[in-house]
């Protein structure tokens, strides 16, 4: 079934991320307010399109390929509202929205088919482990964004190019005290992700821990994530090394989510592309 | 004398503007005519001259100028005012002929709106002279000196300078050195609350540059100089610390601003030092600024990770850029003017129109009183009701015949060469005046 909502989200997401970039050349304050209601008015369009399913379904909609990338995006969105309604990062929007445009695309080129729930999901424990997990990328989306942005911002100022990109973007220490934040958010949900699976594993499988490759690359992540925030506590780690590290920690975290599923088999491989 | 040959205004009154500025005189000239001591005041003086309906005075220090409206074409009043003022400040019409400027009309409007808009400033774009008009209009306005055309025309120069401010970038990019440093501060601390600056040396420009810093959140500074004693001088100035130039190192260690100007021939700061320092201080942000010539930090600590570096000529290039900025957005400025002088011309126009009008409808009026208070001998004994109708009939005739010549006055009256025309015709036709 086409779910026309969907759509309606994509659609809205796509004239946001328009609008934040028009801010971004003209400097233009209303567009960046347009956009922001446009991307609120599409979050609460996606937000429907996810009931919706969850109830055509009967179960919690982050099991296939489309369902997941579809929660992704929005707890991003999520993410990026409610920043932007709090601490406000100069043009964020920009730089976030047009990924978080394409995560949605790639969604909508999947089937969109409901399947009926392997007898192994089929547990309370999905939608808790299934819904932090993707949260904490989401959020560590967000640090990932931040960083690149600080790597930027970096240059300019280091080189002494003090027009366009370093007017529009915010202070250093502002992206980089943000993007802390954000790990040190997304590490405790990874955590509590990685421990509720480890419970239900052992309900389902009848052992805690076995290797299977999400799980393996999982804690390879997890320890990227907490060497990261170990470095800023003992030695002050911040700035440009920190943002690099992010950027290493997040593709480890990309390997996580979609190389494992892609090339590795295991027990996780229920979300088929 | 520059004259100008804008003459477009209104018929029967002229905008009139007379004045020196930063760059047509001296200050000495300024000075005079500033007429600081004068009594009775300027503004005094120049309204009680003959034909001068409204006047303003306003005195800056970078410019003085009279205001004034003065009936007919206004050369009369401006000759006088201009001989009275220059009485006043015991300056010869001769000395500083070439200094004044004299506008009328449409020159005149356009002048009091770029000045509003600190088009006309020595740095264009620094927003005080709009105080300082909006002070001098207040003045004039106790002394009952002004009157409807220049209430009208310092409330648009009023509106049209902050329609300006938002509308164009004019004012958003630093034009000095010390503005630039804390700019760039802000792009590398983001909030300068609680964060905390040394300056070693001392200097007009390094101290500007830390009061910069301290007006927006800066809140601890530390003075490191070759004497002890003049750090402490200076730390007292600022409320902070003093300490001596072998302490640096550790300084270095958990401050986050450096504004280096000594006179040293050497450098003061090397890059080891500081690479020693990054460790203690949690390798957070370092921003170096560098106004000293001979430069007074190695070149080389541009090489540390998170720490920034920029010197006098950094700024300066920054400056630059910034001034060329500014100077692009006051030719965006220069068209909102250009609009709006046209509108008020339009609306000054309409001055003329608005007489001739009210003329017409009270001589109408007139009339049919007078004919109603003859006719209504002949017709005693009417009721109320008739009474009434024949009120709305007579008064009806008179609506219906002057409907369509108001309704051309109000549409072609104000325009330029017909308008005067029409307006001439229409007096004449019905013996207004």
């Amino acid at each position: 079934m086409h779910n026309p909502l969907f759509f309606v989200t994509l659609f809205l997401y796509f004239a946001a991320t328009m609008g934040f970039i028009m801010h971004m050349v003209t400097l233009r304050k209303d567009a960046e307010k347009a956009a922001t209601w446009v991307l609120a008015g599409g979050f609460a369009v996606h937000t429907l399109s996810i009931a919706v399913r969850w109830w055509n379904a009967g179960h919690v909609p982050m099991v296939v390929m489309r369902e997941t990338l579809s929660f992704l995006a929005w707890a991003i969105i999520a993410g990026f509202l409610f920043l932007q309604f709090t601490a406000k990062i100069k043009s964020l929007g920009a730089f976030l929205t047009p990924l978080a445009t394409a995560i949605m695309g790639w969604a909508s080129s999947m089937s969109g088919e409901i399947r009926p729930l392997p007898p192994a999901l089929q547990s309370l424990w999905l939608p808790v482990h299934a819904a932090v997990c993707l949260m904490a990328y989401a959020i560590f989306f967000l640090s990932f964004v931040l960083s690149v942005m600080y790597l930027i911002q970096e240059r300019q100022i280091k080189k002494k190019r003090l027009r366009g990109m370093f007017q529009r973007l915010p202070s250093l220490e502002g992206l980089d005290f943000m993007g802390y934040r954000c790990i040190m958010t997304g590490f405790v949900l990874l955590t509590v992700g990685i421990f509720t699976g480890s419970v239900w594993a052992e309900q389902a499988w009848g052992s805690y821990w076995s290797w299977d490759p999400k799980e393996t690359w999982s804690l390879i992540t997890w320890f990227l994530y907490a060497a990261i925030l170990h470095q800023r506590f003992a030695v002050g780690w911040r700035g440009r090394r920190a943002a690099y590290l992010t950027i290493v920690a997040f593709s480890a975290l990309l390997f996580t989510f979609l190389g494992v599923n892609l090339l590795l088999p295991g027990a996780h491989s229920y979300a088929k592309f | 004398m520059q004259s100008s040959k804008g003459n477009r205004g209104s018929r029967t009154d002229q905008i009139l503007l007379i004045g020196v500025n930063h760059k047509t005189a001296p200050v000495e000239m300024r000075e005079k005519l500033a007429l600081k001591e004068c009594n009775p005041p300027p503004l005094e003086i120049f309204h009680s001259l003959p034909g001068c309906r409204e006047v303003m005075f306003l005195s800056t220090c970078n410019r003085v100028e009279v205001v004034a409206v003065g009936n007919g074409d206004g050369g009369e009043v401006s000759a006088s005012i201009l001989d009275a003022w220059l009485q006043k400040s015991g300056l010869n019409a001769g000395a500083c002929s070439q200094n004044l400027y004299i506008h009328r009309g449409e020159e005149a409007i356009r002048h009091v709106f770029r000045v509003a808009a600190s088009l006309d400033s020595m740095v264009v774009g620094e927003p005080q002279i709009l105080g300082q008009l909006k002070d001098a209009y207040r003045d004039a306005v106790e002394a009952k000196a002004t009157g409807s055309i220049l209430n009208r025309l310092l409330e648009k120069a009023f509106t049209i300078a902050k329609r300006i401010r938002t509308q164009t970038a004019i004012a958003s990019h630093a034009v000095s050195i010390s503005y630039a440093a804390v700019e760039l501060a802000k792009k590398i601390f983001g909030d300068l609350r609680g964060k905390s600056v040394m300056l070693i040396g001392a200097g007009e420009m390094a101290e500007l540059a830390a009061q910069h810093l301290m007006t927006n959140g800066v809140n601890r500074i530390v003075v490191a100089n070759r004497t002890l004693s003049r750090a402490v001088e200076l730390a007292k100035q600022f409320n902070g610390e003093a300490i001596s130039l072998e302490e640096v190192d550790q300084a270095l260690e958990d401050i986050d601003i450096v504004i280096s100007s000594t006179g040293a021939p050497d450098v003061v700061i090397t890059k080891e030092q500081v690479k020693r320092a990054m460790g203690p201080r949690y390798h957070r942000l370092l921003f170096f600024i560098d106004i000293a010539v001979p430069r007074d930090i190695d070149k080389g600590v541009e090489e540390v990770e998170n720490v920034y570096l920029y010197d006098i000529d950094d700024l300066k290039s920054v400056v630059e850029e910034n001034t060329a900025k500014r100077e692009r957005e006051a030719r965006k400025a220069e068209r909102i003017i250009d609009e709006e002088v046209i509108k008020f011309l339009s609306w000054m126009e309409t001055l003329d129109v608005v007489p001739v009008i009210q003329g017409l409808q009270a001589k109408g009026e007139e009339i049919r009183q007078k004919e109603m208070a003859r006719s209504l001998k002949a017709l005693k004994g009417l009721s109320d009701k008739e009474m009434k109708a024949v009120e709305t009939l007579t008064r009806s005739i008179v609506q219906k015949l002057l409907h369509d010549p108001v309704v051309t006055l109000k549409r072609e009256g104000s325009s330029k060469d017909e308008g005067r025309l029409l307006l001439d015709s229409a007096k004449r036709l019905f013996k207004l005046d």
